[in-house]
């Protein structure tokens, strides 16, 4: 309420001042709350397990044209005709399931939807909406080092995700 | 009051009942009325109440029910606590000792298991008797929103608790329910990795379900049933049954609370707990092997409520199916008596003989379209192929919506039209229709999807997963 009876240049009384500063405060320390509980319930990642940097095996080790499951990293090694590597998540794209590969059909074929996606991990046939997720890949002294840690969602395949020894 | 010998000293056990109840259970209606209002647990009711309101063929005691599973719940789900590790995989043995080494231990926790169970189909079944008798309408709306928001808590305590065995059922349900919550627009994917405590069901998933299962739901859950039940005496107490083609209020006739409605209850309970126990003895609650993250059964479920959603899961893009249509249909939940207001059938089943026939009418159409366009859907409709240009959330999300919303929106009019339906009674119409559509879905959803959640009828279904 502005007095009325003494005119004053700014008519905020310091009544209505200390309210409106109480609930601004109140609304600052209510944000902070929600922020430490938001950070205090981050995810919590341990070392040396899935989402840490994993060494999937010697380049030699994987023949041209062969999809290899690595199933404590959660993800298959294809190597493609050309020599290159992808490291495709295992996890369908659709609601999570884990997708195997089906050696005879030559796809990934999901269980639970009939997702499929073929061996660079396009989908095939929906309901997928999206191709299978790959994970960063490194090769040093012929060793395939794959990054758990860094899932990469893509909406097609492109020669530029694949990994040259 | 009965002539006592006088005693000059009252043993400590005299003083503590003294104290809890002064003058011994009262043998008069004032005595009866009084013990309700002075007793902290009875005075949830009032010290009389409404003959009407007492006809058992119009609650059908679902809101008790709902209450006493609750309570079955939260002290079977006590004990429980002591037998089990929220670590995987140590949480699966636990249940297996629990099964096989411990005293009544298999009994508690299928109790806790079915109490569990029948809690979501009671909960469904209490808002629609309350949606059907109009019983939500001024000055109950508060309650009805908060009676929506318990049953969601419900779900999620159900939910939450499913993961906690750490079996395959449990890993493949969860994985499959939780990824719907990757689909919400801008924040799904930060939201799926607080809630899953990483990228997939894991350890920390487990652990985040557990609190989440133990404190905050439950204590949620009591903390909104209290006032809900409060609520309930200051709008009036429940709503006063009639027939349809009762056009004045019948006249008011009180009773005592003790014992006209306290011995209804009790006999209720009781014959309910054992119903349960017994059902309890006789079938366990499943258990299959030991969570395997690298392997996915086929077919793999949702928990049986969530099929219906997961049905609409195979007919749209996920945004539409998981996030758009069900929201929808919860906002419409919560606003249901902010757009239906008629006091006049407040207490009548389906409003009125109309809307009875209409109710039925809506059931069956339900019944009849919902199969075929999921049949239709399966194995005609394929508009990703026909519409390859188009982005998916168009041609696989906002297509089939129109397809599947002009019909209902057309047999509105036409009910509107053709039976000179009110308000209220299109309300009760499209209700009805969606809901038997959903129970449908989920019917679907359970009995006829098998390996590859391709089609097969029941008796037809392959076993092996």
């Amino acid at each position: 309420m502005s007095n009325t009876t003494t005119p004053q240049p700014q008519n905020v009384s310091r009544r209505d001042f200390l309210k409106v500063a109480w609930a601004i405060l109140g609304g600052v320390a209510a944000l902070e709350t929600a922020g430490v509980f938001l950070a205090y319930l981050q995810p919590r990642l341990a070392e040396g397990e899935f989402g840490s940097v994993i060494t999937a095996g010697l380049v030699d080790d994987f023949p041209l044209n062969s999809v290899t499951h690595v199933p404590n990293g959660r993800f298959y090694i294809v190597r493609i005709n050309d020599g290159g590597f992808l490291a495709v998540y295992h996890r369908c794209t659709h609601l999570g399931c884990t997708v195997p590969w089906d050696s005879t059909a030559q796809k990934f074929i999901c269980p639970c939807h009939n997702s499929q996606f073929d061996q660079e991990g396009v989908v095939e046939n929906p309901p997928a909406p999206r191709p299978l997720d790959l994970f960063a890949m490194t090769i040093e002294n012929g060793e395939v080092r794959v990054d758990t840690g860094n899932i990469i969602q893509r909406q097609t395949y492109e020669t530029t995700q694949v990994v040259y020894p | 009051m009965e002539e006592q010998t006088p005693q000059p000293e009252p043993s400590i056990f005299e003083r503590m009942r003294n104290r809890l109840s002064p003058e011994g259970l009262p043998t008069d209606d004032r005595g009866r009325m009084r013990m309700v209002v002075d007793s902290l647990i009875l005075h949830i009711h009032p010290s009389k109440v409404e003959v009407s309101t007492l006809k058992w063929t119009y609650t059908w005691g679902l809101g008790g029910l709902a209450g006493l599973l609750m309570a079955i719940l939260g002290i079977t789900g006590i004990i429980l606590l002591n037998n089990y590790t929220p670590a995987a995989p140590q949480a699966y043995f636990d249940i297996l000792e629990l099964n096989s080494n411990v005293w009544f231990g298999e009994l508690i926790r299928n109790l806790h298991h079915w109490s569990a169970n029948l809690l979501i189909v009671v909960a469904v079944l209490h808002l629609i008797r309350v949606f059907v008798t109009g019983a939500y309408r001024p000055p109950r709306e508060l309650n009805w929103l908060i009676g929506v928001a318990m049953l969601l808590l419900v779900v999620g305590a159900n939910f939450t608790g499913y993961l906690l065995p750490w079996d395959q059922l449990a890993f493949w349900a969860i994985t499959v329910g939780t990824s719907i919550i990757s689909y919400v627009p801008l924040v799904g994917g930060w939201l799926s990795n607080l809630i899953l405590g990483g990228p997939e069901v894991g350890a920390n998933t487990l652990l985040n379900f557990y609190s989440m299962h133990i404190s905050f739901i439950p204590l949620a859950i009591f903390g909104l049933m209290s006032y809900h039940f409060w609520r309930v005496r200051k709008d009036g107490g429940l709503t006063r049954p009639k027939s349809a083609s009762q056009t004045e209020d019948a006249k008011v006739e009180r009773v005592t609370t003790i014992p006209h409605l306290v011995h209804k209850e009790m006999i209720f309970a009781l014959a309910w707990t054992a119903a349960l126990l017994l059902f309890s003895m006789f079938v366990p609650a499943p258990l299959e092997g030991i969570a395997n993250p690298a392997l996915s059964p086929n077919p793999a479920k949702a928990p049986w409520y969530f099929l219906g959603l997961q049905e609409l899961l195979l007919h749209f893009h996920p945004l539409v199916g998981a996030i758009v249509i069900p929201s929808l249909v919860i906002i419409g939940i919560f606003l249901l008596p902010f757009f239906d207001l008629s006091l006049e059938s407040v207490g009548v089943y389906f409003r009125s003989a109309r809307g009875r026939s209409l109710t039925l009418l809506s059931a069956g159409l339900a019944l009849i379209a919902t199969p075929i366009w999921v049949l239709l859907d399966e194995f005609v409709l394929n508009w990703t192929e026909w519409l390859p240009t188009w982005n998916s959330l168009l041609s696989n999300g906002l297509i089939p919506l129109v397809v599947i919303l002009l019909p209902l929106i057309l047999l509105d009019e036409w009910v509107a039209k053709r039976f000179k339906a009110d308000t209220e009674e299109r309300v009760l119409f499209i209700a009805t229709y969606i809901f038997t559509a959903f129970i449908v879905l989920t019917l679907i959803g359970i009995y006829f999807r098998g390996p590859g959640m391709n089609l097969y009828l029941p008796w037809n279904m392959p076993t092996s997963h």
